[in-house]
């Protein structure tokens, strides 16, 4: 084994991660810890300022509920969610983000984000439920907030976890290594807070060159959430939800502004609108066909209907829509006003949140007010914030909770003293960056409370803790003893690099887990053969290879994909049914069956190393 | 090649223990070749040009050459991040120059405080009320499920 020296950190709350949900931690966590004289502990794989999924900035919060001023009830919200979903989501974690979000957005102003306001003072609505914001320092903002309140002296920052720490069936603490330095990090905690973000790249993403990093959610967010939580032995929700976002080709820019703010219509190469001329398909998926907005997933499925029927390309209007905005001004001089003002906010959508779009605008002599730009549906991403929901199956508030969902602390894991928040915890989807940072703060309170009452301290079997360190350094030394075997470090028969291996997965799963290159469609029997050649995978990830820091956080980071890959492929293979085409198509059981009005969870058990799928009842929060 | 850093300018950050690029590269991606002293970024298939490092860098020696698997050359996308506002410069294909500037905040850098300025709501760990409420709520007491 190389020798890593052990670092060990004793704290009594830990919070893994530093993206939204984490900065929200941070800060509520920090306030109840000085009352209650406890320590928290941050850490983050990279530095705070630009971690995470906002790290590049973003153009819009896309939850406030607004209750104070009247426009929206919580249970507006939560109606909201569960149509976009088809049915299948957690009212009370859903209720308990929409309570507390207002609070965060505005925190984040207090802090210093600019809000677009209006002439009257009030915040500008991109859509019923978003705001436009100037957001390119929406995370340095955020993260500012959280390290005034934690200190820097209680942040760790390039520091990777790898596995939670379980002791009797709690767990104590997280494990990893820095990637700066040779030094194997311990820490122990009377409750961990797991906020380390949702998994890109275990499906093949469409640009396999350079363009392989432009995936639309970060590609360091790599599966340490779903990992750390099914490790440690927690019941898992919605991990067959993936998410397909539809965004710019290629660059994948946003395209909410477009058709919330702008009013844009996209079609197809006949000048057709997919919303119009599919509508009858919606009638195959009532109730949720029939609501409005039309569900997201469902809306992706009426722009692949077209698709595949050889209608492409599609492209989003966007001269048609700035001319009709443009056009309702009543003047010439106001109207040149109006299309300046339109073109910046256009631009500054990109230069916000997507810079590669903006390239890509630029490289191809794009002017969104002459010409129309192309949308595709990207590649399937795991984001339980977002309109996925995979995620740890957790506790609801015990004030809304039914009694099947509440199990003594908020966002409590069904593993004792394990938190989850943001797109570690599932079926709470839409709370993307701001609800992520309402709900980092509600699992604070939650983790603070379970070390209050749990006051014991964390304690791990040493000899234990030195194999967990051999283990996790192996590839080092798989790379050390077996690099000599051959004349070019990338081939050997004795290992794998984490590259190699990430394109095994990748492949696996795009063709039979319904990638891009089937169109998004599977059956059982493809699911199963994709089992049986992840097992050979799972079986290799012991020959994994590394030759730096660098490439051992590589390594785990793909061991980390490789089980949100097979819990995501046993969750549909598990639910019989089609239930959010455009998402996943199940071609051997087509439609949406009533009797699956239900969570499909999964577990596996650290004891016996098997998997186990259970249904879990849909109870409403009114 | 997503980011890429001109030798020239680039001095490797030499005051400092590691570079800006390095410290900033929410993916682990920029290094510095210590022999040179110059950064690279050590893997463009895995960056997400979120420009972090072409933002932080003290010598502006770090720029973003669009994904060549899709994206036509040519074309820049350049900022100046002061501690306010931002200003882009995107330079088309065709030569088209276009310029930007947004505010991207509005108080002091360094200057936020945790709970904003609202008041504490509760002491009690066990209420659903959060440390800054329900006055942060601007709804006088925390919003319900009807």
């Amino acid at each position: 084994m190389p020798n890593f020296e052990t670092v060990e950190v004793k704290t009594d709350v830990l919070i893994l991660g530093g993206g939204m949900a984490a900065c929200g931690a941070a800060v509520e966590a920090s306030y109840w810890a000085k009352k209650n004289n406890l320590k928290v502990t941050l850490v983050d794989k990279a530095a705070m300022d630009r971690s995470g999924a906002v790290a590049m900035g973003l153009s819009a919060i896309n939850q406030y509920v607004d209750v104070n001023t009247g426009k929206n009830t919580i249970n507006d919200y939560v109606d909201y969610v569960r149509n976009d979903l088809m049915g299948i989501t957690r009212e009370d974690l859903v209720a308990n983000i929409a309570r507390h979000v207002d609070s965060s957005v505005h925190l984040f102003e207090k802090w210093g984000l600019p809000i677009w306001k209006d002439a009257d003072g009030a915040y500008v609505h991109e859509g019923r439920w978003q705001l436009m914001i100037n957001g390119e320092s929406y995370k340095v903002i955020v993260a500012e907030a959280a390290k005034n309140a934690i200190g820097i002296d209680n942040i760790y920052e390039r520091v990777f976890i790898t596995d939670p720490l379980i002791k009797d069936g709690k767990c104590v603490g997280a494990v990893g290594f820095s990637v700066r330095e040779n030094k194997f990090y311990v820490f122990k905690a009377k409750s961990v807070l797991c906020t380390m973000g949702g998994a890109v790249h275990v499906f093949k993403p469409r640009s396999s060159g350079e363009g392989l990093g432009r995936s639309w959610y970060p590609p360091f967010n790599s599966g340490a959430s779903a990992y750390f939580t099914i490790r440690g032995g927690a019941e898992m929700t919605c991990q067959e939800v993936r998410f397909i976002p539809v965004r710019f080709k290629d660059a994948y820019g946003p395209v909410g502004a477009w058709f919330l703010l702008f009013k844009s219509r996209a079609t197809n190469c006949l000048g057709e609108n997919y919303m119009e001329t599919n509508r009858p398909e919606l009638d195959n998926w009532k109730p949720y066909g029939m609501v409005k907005p039309v569900p997201a997933n469902l809306r992706n499925w009426l722009m692949m209907l077209d698709v595949t029927a050889g209608n492409g390309p599609i492209f989003m209007r966007t001269e048609e829509a700035i001319a009709k905005i443009a056009d309702a001004s009543p003047d010439e001089k106001t109207k040149k006003k109006k299309l300046k003002e339109l073109e910046a906010e256009a631009w500054e959508d990109f230069l916000d949140m997507t810079i590669s779009q903006a390239i890509l605008w630029a490289a191809t002599n794009t002017a969104p007010e002459e010409k129309p730009s192309e949308i595709a549906a990207c590649e399937p991403y795991f984001i339980g914030s977002h309109s996925g929901a995979s995620g740890a199956w957790v506790s609801g508030p015990e004030d809304i909770a039914h009694k099947d969902y509440f199990w003594g602390y908020p966002n409590m894991t069904t593993v004792e003293g394990m938190f989850a928040a943001g797109d570690a915890s599932g079926a709470s989807s839409h709370k993307f960056s701001s609800g992520s940072h309402a709900e980092g703060r509600i699992a604070a309170k939650g983790a603070i409370s379970y070390a209050v009452d749990h006051a014991g301290e964390p304690t791990f079997d040493d000899a234990e803790l030195e194999e967990m360190k051999k283990r996790i350094l192996l590839p080092l030394d798989v790379f050390e003893e077996n690099k000599g075997a051959t004349t070019d470090p990338d081939i050997n028969p004795n290992y794998i690099r984490p590259k190699m291996y990430m394109f095994r997965l990748q492949k696996i799963m795009d063709e039979y887990a319904g990638g891009v290159s089937t169109n998004f469609t599977t059956n059982k029997h493809l699911l199963e053969r994709g089992l049986e050649l992840l097992d050979f995978l799972k079986e290799d990830s012991e020959k994994l290879a590394a030759e730096d820091l660098h490439e051992l956080m590589r390594c785990w980071e793909n061991v980390h994909r490789t089980w949100q890959a097979e819990a995501h492929i046993r969750t549909i293979l598990f639910r019989e049914e089609t239930r959010w085409p455009g998402y996943y198509f199940r071609a051997d059981c087509p439609s949406m069956k009533a009797d699956w009005e239900v969570f499909a969870n999964c577990k596996w058990d650290p004891k016996t190393g098997k998997w186990e799928m259970i249904k879990r009842d849909m109870h409403r929060v009114y | 090649m997503p980011s890429y850093v001109i030798p020239d300018k680039c001095d490797g950050c030499k005051a400092l223990d590691k570079t800006a690029c390095q410290h900033i590269c929410p993916n682990d991606l920029m290094v510095l070749n210590k022999d040179l002293m110059k950064a690279y970024n050590q893997a463009p298939e895995m960056c997400w040009e979120c420009y972090s490092c072409v933002k932080i860098c003290p010598t502006q020696a770090v720029e973003v050459r669009g994904y060549a698997d899709f994206c036509p050359l040519g074309a820049t996308v350049t900022p100046m991040r002061s501690t306010d506002s931002i200003m882009w410069t995107v330079k088309f294909r065709n030569g088209t120059l276009k310029r930007f500037k947004f505010p991207i905040r509005t108080t002091a850098e360094g200057s936020a405080v945790p709970d904003g300025g609202y008041p504490t709501g509760t002491d009690d760990l066990k209420s659903p009320l959060l440390y800054t409420e329900p006055e942060s709520t601007r709804c006088g007491e925390l919003p319900k499920v009807k």
